[in-house]
């Protein structure tokens, strides 16, 4: 710095400098946050309605789930989700008249922490597919809940929930119909509860879920 | 050292041309520097969280190495443009803003462009930020060099930096999971759901490689493996009587 410019001009200087560079990269950044809003927005969705493709098939619905949805805020309902926040549910209807739910459900017992899984559950109650979103199970062991390692996840398809079969909701180490991993029961012990008890939760609200 | 005995061409030719042979010289040690004598990731170890978080499969190490090497790109650009207007108490500042820039920008494009991918790496690209080996190279180099070069240095180090993810990565997936390039259409598009290469259907991978020990293992043999071509190398220079023997090249006649 040259010996003839005071401290305080000094400072002026950097300050004015370095707000410059910051204005810049504030107009810089605002500009492409612009340019990619919708194309993220579209990738958002496009990834959920890939999602929903997989548990759901599009063949039984005509409306836009996206756009069709209903918050789940009773707690008596959320608690059979494993959550306390409220959770979406994603409404798919024919000719008007309802096909299927969607929703997220957190198995809060896995081996290690939170299984979110989505649900689709048809309008007479049975289960239309089952997938993984995000879980830190043990990989190679826990993980086959995933679909692209192990088919296991499809065993709830077609499954409902009634009074009589309630016992068969289990792994077969616990009497009930569903295989547990070698070396990995608490994890698919987790992913049927979780959806056992979402489909006690629809049981449970019935038809009030369409409206 | 053959050039030296042979009849210079050297002493002819004007000064123009030995700054040009200067400026091959230079480039020619930012290729070297990057990708192997001073490695980001092997030798300077720089960026080691991202390297060996994300490292657990090719495509993720690809995906990481990329948005990295952009970003380095970006940010020794920049800064090379700059580096005779900021002073040196706002230098450090200037340089993060830039970086947090860059960052922002590649991430925001990623989420955009590569969803999928950007939902499995995750909180690693916005890391990035954070990575020393992209304030290294500012600070070390970009700010004392004009564009031509910071802007190689931020390939070379990038693609050094990226090519040890990869190697990394291929070699986890590898062992821990008996594939290459699985998920490998999360990046290249359907086209790319054909590209895993299994290794048998029968193999049942060792966990240990895919668990996050694997990779300080891994990574801790990959240094390994380098020392041991650097010291085989050094050898090579040294006669089978283990005399040394003179390495510095003759001086040119002039």
């Amino acid at each position: 710095m040259s010996s003839n410019l005071s401290l305080w001009q000094v400072m002026a200087r950097s300050a004015g400098k370095l707000s410059v560079f910051v204005g810049l990269s504030v107009v810089l950044l605002l500009a492409v946050k612009q340019l990619t809003d919708s194309p993220i927005a579209d990738a958002e969705r496009t990834t959920l309605l890939n999602t929903f493709n997989q548990v759901l098939p599009p063949e039984l619905y005509d409306n836009d789930p996206l756009k069709d949805t209903l918050q789940i805020t009773d707690p008596s309902l959320l608690v059979q989700l494993g959550t306390l926040s409220p959770v979406t549910v994603y409404r798919a209807r024919k000719n008007g008249q309802p096909a299927g739910l969607l929703l997220t459900s957190i198995a809060p017992n896995g081996y290690s922490g939170n299984i979110t899984l989505l649900v689709g559950v048809l309008a007479d109650g049975r289960v239309s597919g089952v997938r993984v979103l995000k879980h830190q199970e043990t990989p190679g062991l826990g993980d086959k809940i995933e679909i692209h390692k192990s088919p296991w996840i499809l065993e709830f398809n077609g499954r409902n929930l009634r009074d009589d079969n309630v016992p068969r909701w289990a792994v077969k180490k616990d009497g009930g119909d569903f295989d547990q991993f070698t070396g990995a029961t608490i994890t698919p012990r987790a992913v049927v509860q979780a959806v056992k008890k979402t489909l006690a939760m629809i049981n449970q609200a019935g038809g009030s879920l369409y409206e | 050292m053959s050039e030296a005995i042979m009849p210079s061409a050297e002493a002819e030719q004007d000064s123009s041309a030995k700054a040009k042979s200067a400026h091959w010289q230079e480039y020619k040690k930012i290729v070297d520097n990057g990708l192997w004598q001073n490695n980001q990731a092997l030798v300077a170890l720089l960026g080691l969280c991202p390297l060996l978080a994300v490292s657990n499969n090719t495509v993720n190490g690809l995906g990481l190495g990329l948005a990295t090497l952009a970003v380095l790109m970006v940010s020794n650009a920049l800064v090379s443009l700059i580096r005779n207007h900021v002073s040196d108490e706002i230098r450090i500042p200037v340089f993060i803003a830039i970086i947090a820039t860059a960052v922002t920008i590649i991430d925001l494009l990623m989420n955009a462009y590569f969803h999928t991918l950007h939902g499995i790496l995750g909180i690693f690209i916005p890391l990035i930020v954070t990575n020393c080996a992209i304030l290294g190279r500012a600070e070390a180099y970009a700010s004392k060099q004009p564009l031509d070069r910071a802007l190689l240095d931020g390939f070379f180090m990038g693609l050094g930096f990226m090519l040890v993810l990869v190697i990394l990565g291929a070699l986890r997936e590898l062992i821990g999971n008996g594939t290459l390039f699985d998920q490998a259409y999360l990046m290249f598009g359907e086209a790319a759901r054909s590209w895993t290469i299994h290794l048998g259907d029968d193999y049942q991978g060792v966990l240990l490689a895919i668990l996050p020990p694997g990779a300080f293992i891994g990574l801790g043999l990959l240094i390994a493996f380098k020392n041991m071509l650097d010291a085989k190398k050094a050898a090579k220079r040294i006669n089978p009587l283990g005399i040394q023997v003179a390495v510095t090249p003759m001086s040119q006649p002039k």
